[in-house]
């Protein structure tokens, strides 16, 4: 990143769901104030509340990093949760371990990996079974 | 359609964003699991679901969604209420029941609307 990036840290509570997605609503406003393109803002958005819900239904919370220069906003995300054993098939649309009582708060259809995929201009997971996972999301800004 | 045909549509009961009541709405998507609704972008669209906590509201806000309606009767909290009125998003709760209020809108001229990416 440039020196004159912006910085912002957020701490996701694993043991309070209600609270799961407020560091993305945060930040999707701070885009927003930046006056970063809408698509933009949109396509973060959405990676980063999936990865921030996955920290919460999957590894106990965690913590967020975003950066913010003149190209690119990156945001990486780390829990000491139980690891991803199979990246491959956990990038696989459909392809959940979540619990009923997860599936229940709205979450668990298998979806959160292919949209960040999807959203993003590159994803990176490097995950370590029983020492946790770092996501590393970026999307290039549009002049 | 606008916000305020939707509630005559699904005789519903409009619980946040009276001032909301002439955006125009242009698609809509229904569905309780969240990352679902995620994985499509739709312009001025409204979301029907029956999943009634704060992150029903949080996946509307971070598609842009202007406005959400919670089927079978279910009134949500005032936590959900606040976190609606924080990201301007109008609010209702109807009696139907999803596959109901989701024919009601597509007859009334509404639809899926997806597109990707
Ligand atoms: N941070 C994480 N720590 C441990 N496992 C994870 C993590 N993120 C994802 N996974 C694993 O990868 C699987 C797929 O994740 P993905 O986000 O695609 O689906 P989901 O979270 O199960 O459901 P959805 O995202 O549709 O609500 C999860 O079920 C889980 O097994
Ligand atoms: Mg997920």
């Amino acid at each position: 990143m440039s020196e004159n990036s912006l910085h912002y840290h957020y701490v996701v509570p694993g043991d309070d769901f209600t609270r799961a997605g407020i560091a993305s609503s945060a930040v999707k406003k701070t885009l927003k104030q930046l006056g970063i393109y809408p698509e933009t803002v949109r396509k973060l958005s959405i990676s980063l509340f999936e990865g921030e819900i996955n920290m919460v239904i999957h590894a106990d919370g965690g913590e967020i990093d975003v950066w913010i220069d003149d190209e690119k906003i990156v945001a990486e995300l780390v829990d000491k949760g139980p690891g991803i054993e199979n990246i491959e098939l956990a990038m696989q649309e459909g392809w959940s371990t979540a619990s009923e009582q997860v599936r229940g708060l709205g979450f668990g259809a298998g979806m959160g990996l292919p949209n960040m995929k999807k959203y993003s201009d590159e994803l990176i997971i490097d995950s370590t079974v029983g020492v946790g996972t770092k996501v590393t999301l970026i999307v290039n800004i549009v002049k | 359609m606008f916000i305020k045909d939707i509630q005559k549509i699904l005789d519903a009961q409009l619980l946040v964003g009276e001032e909301f009541m002439d955006t125009e709405v242009r698609s809509a998507c229904g569905s309780d699991m969240m990352s679902d609704v995620l994985a499509f972008v739709k312009d001025q669209a409204v979301l029907i679901t029956g999943l009634l906590n704060q992150q029903a509201i949080r996946t509307a806000a971070m598609m842009d969604m202007v406005c959400v309606v919670f089927v079978r009767g279910k009134t949500p909290g005032e936590d959900i209420l606040e976190a609606a009125r924080d990201n301007g998003i109008a609010v209702m709760t109807t009696t139907h029941r999803m596959f109901t209020a989701c024919g009601l809108l597509f007859e009334a001229g509404l639809n899926g609307g997806c597109h990707i990416k």
